[in-house]
């Protein structure tokens, strides 16, 4: 096995009284790419939220275990919330463009970090823009209102945005769900590019998507980590016979 | 027995008629006033009414100038929103984004029952308490002055603008909150960077209606504001704003006289104002239901 960017163990996550996740132990391989699939409601988009603490917003939410992140527990009493999700970005499952030009969208994140070199600043967004897949559709409108891009567009918008900040874990909460196909191929190659400078963990209800995108896939069911294991592995011969009921589409 | 269509045919018009009644209303409004005020406007001459400071209505020759009562209503309005906009945009930040839900369910209801309380407590209020402390403190000859309505009026249009911000800010989707919070953004650069530009022309909306309810208070201005037609150079000098003026004199003033007419004049300038500020509010809103719904 890889080196690893992070490691969840016994993690339990409850809102309220419901348990939301049940002891979940996973390893998330430095710069590749780990898939989380599951039926609706499995408690893989909650999961995905336990890794940069996105869950602390929700009241009478409470979690128990340890999430490693380059070994050290991110909910350890003395980490800096908002420089942990500076080094885990995220993009959600809805685009969600900030009602601002292209160029401020993808210049907020290093804006509010202290960058104000207008030069440092433009080959930032730039630069991400690019990483993004978007630069070249984009160029000539980083004036423009994001709000006028496509809903693809605005995903990648989105990545570009997560990308300019320099973080280090990518999380991704179905990101293509709300787009049609071309726009979702663009995204799955897009993280194909990605994942060799970012370590990825994607949640997906497509398991066609985990299967094409994926290096590594947990299958959650009812808060339990049910199956880890190599993505190949997992489609082809999984050793849990519920794994093997839900990507033949037994159930789900 | 009717059958159901025709019934239906039926309680549609009936609600259509009542659908029209308000705009019938509103027409009916609009044509009185500007049939009993609109003589004085020829008598006297727009710019004369408007900017003359000469407001002697029962004096020989007689002076219909509005400036000084103009002047006091835009001034007090003002004094008004400078004291409600901070204190009202605060207050709808901490309760939509900081206060936890159970409490807003008491918080936000509590604030705007502040809007039923009427007009003439707020007045009783102003002019046995807060008049004659302000008189103590600055050591004034009488504490109803242009300072005491600004307080008043800044007070009663904190339920609208509070509970139209607080609505604003709530509106502003979730998910760029979110989008923020992720960016490493605190909760503070959140707000001010994110949530309140994207809730401004909804703000602005209700700043503008709170203004409408301050410049259109009467009996609390009547009541407070010291009634001299005095140009409102220093705010701790009595004032006699628009609705005042109308208030306290229609009584007095003989049916069809200038008197009556310029009072009907005064109403019409007060109620284009008003107009103003509705349209300005209505295209605010707009903008701001755009913003939201991202389009």
């Amino acid at each position: 096995m890889n080196e690893l960017k992070m490691e969840v163990k016994n993690l339990d996550f409850y809102y309220d009284d419901f348990q939301a996740l049940k002891d979940v132990n996973i390893p998330l391989e430095s710069n590749k790419v780990t898939a989380l699939i599951g039926p609706s409601g499995c408690g893989k988009s909650t999961f995905l939220r336990t890794l940069n603490r996105m869950n602390d917003l929700i009241e009478g939410s409470r979690v128990d275990g340890n999430v490693l992140f380059d070994g050290k527990n991110i909910y350890d009493q003395d980490v800096d919330v908002v420089e942990l999700r500076k080094r885990i970005g995220m993009v959600f499952q809805q685009p969600n463009p900030f009602p601002k030009s292209v160029f401020d969208n993808v210049a907020y994140g290093p804006r509010i970090h202290g960058l104000k070199d207008n030069e440092t600043l433009e080959e930032i967004v730039i630069g991400s823009l690019k990483g993004a897949a978007l630069y070249d559709e984009v160029k000539d409108r980083l004036d423009d209102s994001a709000l006028g891009l496509s809903g693809g567009q605005q995903q990648r918008l989105c990545i570009a945005r997560a990308l300019a900040v320099k973080p280090e874990v990518l999380l991704m909460d179905e990101p293509a769900s709300a787009l049609d196909p071309v726009a979702t191929a663009k995204i799955e190659d897009l993280i194909d590019e990605l994942k060799n400078n970012y370590t990825i963990v994607i949640v997906t209800h497509s398991m066609q998507q985990a299967a094409r995108v994926s290096d590594n896939t947990g299958f959650f069911l009812m808060g339990d980590l049910v199956e880890y294991d190599r993505t190949d592995k997992i489609f082809e011969n999984p050793d849990d016979q519920r794994t093997e009921d839900y990507i033949t589409g037994r159930f789900g | 027995m009717l059958n159901w269509t025709t019934k239906e045919k039926i309680i549609k018009n009936i609600l259509m008629l009542f659908a029209f009644s308000s705009i019938l209303f509103l027409t009916g409004i609009i044509i009185v006033l500007f049939r009993e005020g609109a003589p004085i406007f020829t008598k006297v001459g727009i710019s004369e009414f408007l900017f003359s400071s000469d407001w002697y209505p029962t004096y020989d020759p007689p002076g219909y100038g509005i400036f000084n009562l103009l002047s006091a209503s835009i001034v007090v309005t003002i004094g008004a929103m400078v004291i409600a906009v901070p204190f009202g945009v605060a207050s709808a930040v901490h309760i939509s984004y900081i206060l936890p839900k159970k409490y807003k369910n008491i918080v936000k209801p509590t604030i705007e029952m502040l809007a039923g309380v009427p007009s003439v407590i707020y007045g009783l209020f102003g002019m046995k308490i807060l008049s004659p402390f302000l008189r103590g403190v600055f050591g004034l000859p009488t504490g109803l002055t242009a300072l005491t309505a600004m307080i008043m009026l800044g007070i009663m249009s904190l339920p609208t603008i509070v509970s139209l911000s607080e609505d604003a800010i709530t509106a502003v989707p979730k998910s760029f909150r979110d989008a923020s919070l992720a960016l490493g953004a605190n909760r503070l650069e959140t707000m001010i960077r994110v949530i309140l530009p994207t809730a401004s022309s909804g703000i602005v909306t209700a700043i503008i209606l709170g203004m409408g309810r301050a410049i259109g208070e009467t009996m609390t201005v009547l009541m407070v504001a010291g009634g001299a037609s005095l140009f409102p150079s220093n705010i701790l000098k009595p004032v006699r704003p628009m609705t005042a003026t109308i208030a306290a004199e229609m009584g007095e003033a003989p049916v069809g006289s200038e008197h009556y007419q310029a009072l009907f004049g005064i109403a019409i300038i007060l109620f284009l104002i008003t107009l103003v500020f509705n349209i300005f509010a209505d295209i605010a809103q707009q903008r701001f239901k755009e913003k939201v719904s991202g389009e």
